[in-house]
C-alpha cells in the first residue's frame, strides 16, 4: 500500500504498540536548552536515574541569553542560574555537542541542529521547545515536548505516542516578487486557523514548496505549530540533500553515500492517502501581516484591519473586538497606516542567512524613519552572525539604524532585555503575537524579514513590493 | 503523581478562545528552575492590576476585580470551564504547573493545544474535550447558579451535574489508566528496556551514521 512519508518516518520508529495503538517511539536527536530542561534533570536525578544515551544531546542556551554586552556576562540573577543549571547538567551528563554562551556556534536551538548537520532526515527530533516542527524541514519527525517528556526521553530514549492524523498542504505555482516563506506560513494560518491543524501532522508538498530553499521550509515547518499542528514536513529531494553535504555532524564517505540513498525515500508515495488535502496557489498570496492577537488574525499589507461587526460566530466576535482592543486599533484601518515603533528582524522563524539577505537587500542605502524607536537585527546563531559579516550585512543594517547583536531568542519572547514597553507597536519577524508575548502590554504585527524591513524604512506597515 | 480519584468540584469558567500558554504563565516566571510554585501567578497579566516579576510578594499586589477568576463565587474552584484551543503556544510545562498550583484537577474545553494536552496528563491534570453544545451549556449553568459543581467520575467517564443529568466524555485507555493510577510514565516505559535496546541494536546496523 501507497504511504505518506509521515507513515514511513512513523514505522521506521516504533519500539512496540499496544492493541489501542498507544505506541512507544524511539527518539534519534534530543535537543536541549535552558529553559525547560532543570526540572527534567533534576526528576532524573531524584530517581536515581541514568541517561540512555547521551550521544543523542545536542544542547545549547538561547532563551535567556543577552544579546549585548557579552563581555558583561548574564545581568539577571534568575536568568543565570538557569544558564548554569544548563552549564553544570550537561557537564555532569555530557552530549554529543554542546554550545554554551559565546560559543562561536551558539544560537536558537533550532537554528543551531541544522546548520550544524544535527538534524538529519528520518530522525525522530524533539525538544522542550514548541517549535522543533521546524526541523521537519529535513522530513523527520519533529515536534515539541513537555519537561516530564524531556525527562521521559533522557531517561529511555523513548516517547510515549499515538500516532496523529495526516494533511496535506498542497501549493502550486511561484511566489510573487517579495513573497516569502513567511508570508506563505501566515497565509495557510489564516486559511485553516491555529486550531485547523490540531491532532495533525502536516506535509507540505506542491512545486511552490519544492522551488523553496533549506531556511524557507524551515521557516514553513516552524510555524506548523501555530496552525495547531503536532508536526511538519517536507520531503527530500535534492535541496536537502545539497543543504546536509560537509556539515559538521553530517556523514562523511562511504555512510554519506549510504545516508543518502535512504533519505531519497522520504518521501510519500504515488497515491498514499491523507486524511485531509488543503489546495493553495501560490500567485495569491500577498505579503502578510498580522493585526490581532492570534497568528491566525492576519490579512495581506493591501487590506484593512477587519470588522468584528461583520464577523457572526458571537465567540469569535468577542475574541476579534479583544484583539482590537488590546492592540489599539479600529476596523477598517489600512494596514498600510498603522505606525510602528519598533521593529525586530531575527526568531528561530526567520533569523538564518537567507532572511537577513532579504532585510538587508530592502535596507540597502536606506535608513529607518525617525518614528521608528528601536530596530534590532539578531541573528539566529554565531554562525549565522559570522557569515552576514562576512557578507558585510551588519553594516547595512547598523548604515540603516538597526542594532546589531549577539545571537539568542532575544525579542520574540523578551525573556532577556530586549522587550516592548506597555503599547509599543512592533512589526516582528517571529511567530508569536500574543498578548504581552513581546512584553507586557506590547502589540505584535507578525510579518517576514522584508516586509519587516520596509516598514522600519517607512515607519508604517508598507508593501515591500512597491520598493524592491 | 497522585492519582485521580472521582471527585466533586466547583466550576469557574473562562470564556474565551485560544488562551495561549503565555497567558495562563507569562514567561518571566520560566525562569525558575523548580517545579512547584507557579500559582500564585497563573493567568498573571490578567489576574493583577500591575505587573508581575518573579520574587513579587503575590498576596500584596492589586487584584484585577474584572477577571472572572477573581470574583468570590469561583475561589477554590477545581474545574476550569473554557472555549476552543485552550493552551495554544509553547511547550511550556509551567503552564500545567502553574493550573494545578491555582488548584485545578480538571479542565472541560471545545479543544485543547496538543502538547498542553500531553502536558496535562503527565501531572495529574484531566482535560475533557465536550461538544460545543454541552459546553454552552455549561457556561450557562455556571453563571446562572451560584456555586455550581460537577462530579468527575474518570472511571466512569462521566460528568454529573447536580441535577442528575451525566455528561460521558472520552479519554484515551492508556492515559486513563496512568492517571486512576498515578502512575510514573518513565517507570512503565523501563518495564521495556529490554525491547528498546534490541530497537537500538538494530537501529546501529541499518542507519550507522545516527550513531557515528
Ligand atoms: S526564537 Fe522564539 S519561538 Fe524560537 S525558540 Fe526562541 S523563544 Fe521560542
Amino acid at each position: 500500500m501507497p504511504q505518506t512519508l509521515y507513515d514511513k518516518l512513523w514505522n521506521d520508529h516504533v519500539v512496540r504498540q499496544e492493541a489501542d495503538g498507544t505506541a512507544l517511539i524511539y527518539i534519534d536527536r534530543h535537543l536541549i536548552h535552558e529553559v525547560t530542561s532543570p526540572q527534567a534533570f533534576e526528576g532524573l536525578k531524584l530517581a536515581g536515574r541514568k541517561p540512555w544515551r547521551v550521544s543523542s544531546i545536542v544542547a545549547t542556551a538561547d532563551h535567556n541569553t543577552p544579546t549585548d554586552h557579552w563581555d558583561e556576562g548574564i545581568k539577571d540573577p534568575v536568568s543565570r542560574q538557569q544558564v548554569e543549571t544548563l552549564d553544570s547538567n550537561i557537564r555532569e551528563v555530557g552530549a554529543l555537542a554542546y554550545f554554551p554562551f559565546k560559543d562561536l556556534r551558539q544560537g536558537i536551538v533550532h537554528v543551531v541542529g541544522p546548520e550544524n548537520g544535527a538534524t538529519l532526515p528520518g530522525m525522530t527530533v524533539v525538544c522542550g521547545d514548541s517549535h522543533t516542527s521546524t526541523h521537519g524541514a529535513f522530513a523527520c519527525m519533529a515536534h515539541g515536548i513537555g519537561t516530564s517528556e524531556v525527562e521521559h526521553v533522557l531517561a529511555t530514549q523513548c516517547l510515549i505516542q499515538k500516532k496523529s492524523k495526516s494533511m496535506l498542504i498542497r501549493v502550486e505555482g511561484q511566489l510573487g516578487k517579495g513573497v516569502t516563506a513567511k508570508d506563505l506560513a501566515l497565509a495557510i494560518i489564516g486559511r485553516i486557523g491555529t486550531a485547523g491543524g490540531t491532532g495533525y501532522a502536516i506535509e507540505f508538498g506542491g512545486s511552490t514548496i519544492r522551488s523553496l530553499s533549506m531556511e524557507g521550509r524551515m521557516t514553513l515547518c516552524n510555524m506548523a505549530i501555530e496552525a495547531g499542528a503536532r508536526l511538519g514536513l517536507v520531503a527530500v529531494d535534492d535541496v536537502t540533500i545539497n543543504y546536509l553535504k560537509d556539515r559538521p555532524f553530517s556523514p562523511k564517505g562511504e555512510l554519506w553515500d549510504k545516508a543518502v540513498a535512504y533519505w531519497r525515500t522520504l518521501r510519500s508515495d504515488e497515491g498514499a492517502c491523507f486524511d485531509c488535502t488543503v489546495d493553495l496557489r501560490a500567485e495569491a498570496i500577498l505579503p502578510q501581516v498580522t493585526w490581532g492577537t492570534s497568528p491566525e488574525m492576519v490579512v495581506p499589507v493591501t487590506a484593512v484591519v477587519p470588522d468584528p461587526a461583520q464577523e457572526s460566530d458571537p465567540v469569535k466576535r468577542e475574541g476579534m473586538e479583544r484583539a482590537l482592543q488590546y492592540m489599539g486599533l479600529s476596523p477598517n484601518t489600512p494596514i498600510k497606516s498603522i505606525g510602528i515603533d519598533k521593529v525586530f528582524i531575527g526568531s528561530c522563524t526567520n533569523s538564518r542567512i537567507e532572511d537577513l539577505r532579504q532585510a538587508a537587500a530592502v535596507l540597502k542605502g536606506r535608513r529607518k524613519a525617525d518614528s521608528v524607536k528601536l530596530a534590532l537585527a539578531v541573528p539566529g546563531s554565531g554562525l549565522v552572525k559570522r557569515q552576514a559579516e562576512a557578507e558585510g550585512l551588519d553594516k547595512i543594517f547598523v548604515a540603516a539604524g538597526f542594532e546589531w547583536r549577539e545571537p539568542g531568542c532575544s525579542m520574540c519572547l523578551a525573556m532577556n532585555a530586549d522587550r516592548l514597553e506597555p503599547g509599543e507597536r512592533c512589526a516582528s519577524t517571529s511567530n508569536r503575537n500574543f498578548e504581552g508575548r513581546q512584553g507586557p502590554g506590547g502589540r505584535t504585527h507578525l510579518v517576514s524579514p522584508a516586509m519587516a524591513a520596509a516598514a522600519a524604512i517607512a515607519g508604517h506597515f508598507a508593501d515591500v513590493r512597491d520598493i524592491l | 503523581m497522585e492519582k485521580f480519584v472521582k471527585f466533586d468540584g466547583l466550576v469557574a469558567p473562562l470564556d474565551r478562545s485560544n488562551v495561549d500558554t503565555d497567558a495562563i504563565i507569562p514567561k518571566q516566571f520560566l525562569k525558575s528552575i523548580k517545579r512547584s510554585g507557579f500559582g500564585p501567578n497563573a493567568f498573571d497579566e490578567w489576574r493583577y492590576m500591575d505587573h508581575g516579576e518573579p520574587g513579587m510578594d503575590n498576596s500584596k499586589r492589586p487584584l484585577n476585580p474584572n477577571f472572572v477568576l477573581n470574583q468570590a463565587r469561583y475561589q477554590g474552584a477545581s474545574i476550569l470551564l473554557t472555549r476552543s484551543n485552550f493552551g495554544c503556544g509553547s511547550s511550556r510545562e509551567h503552564a500545567p504547573w502553574a493550573l494545578l498550583d491555582y488548584g485545578f484537577r480538571v479542565i472541560l474545553a471545545e479543544s485543547f493545544a496538543d502538547i498542553f494536552f500531553n502536558n496535562c496528563f503527565k501531572n495529574g491534570i484531566l482535560p475533557i474535550v465536550l461538544p460545543k453544545e454541552e459546553v454552552d451549556a455549561l457556561f450557562g449553568l455556571t453563571e446562572h447558579t451560584p456555586g455550581f459543581r460537577l462530579t468527575v467520575d474518570l472511571a466512569q467517564q462521566q460528568l454529573v451535574r447536580p441535577d442528575g443529568h451525566v455528561i460521558g466524555f472520552q479519554v484515551d485507555p492508556f492515559r486513563k489508566e496512568c492517571l486512576l493510577n498515578g502512575w510514573d510514565d518513565i517507570g512503565l516505559t523501563l518495564r521495556h528496556a529490554e525491547a528498546i535496546r534490541e530497537f537500538e541494536e538494530r537501529r546501529k546496523q541499518q542507519q550507522p551514521w545516527l550513531f557515528a
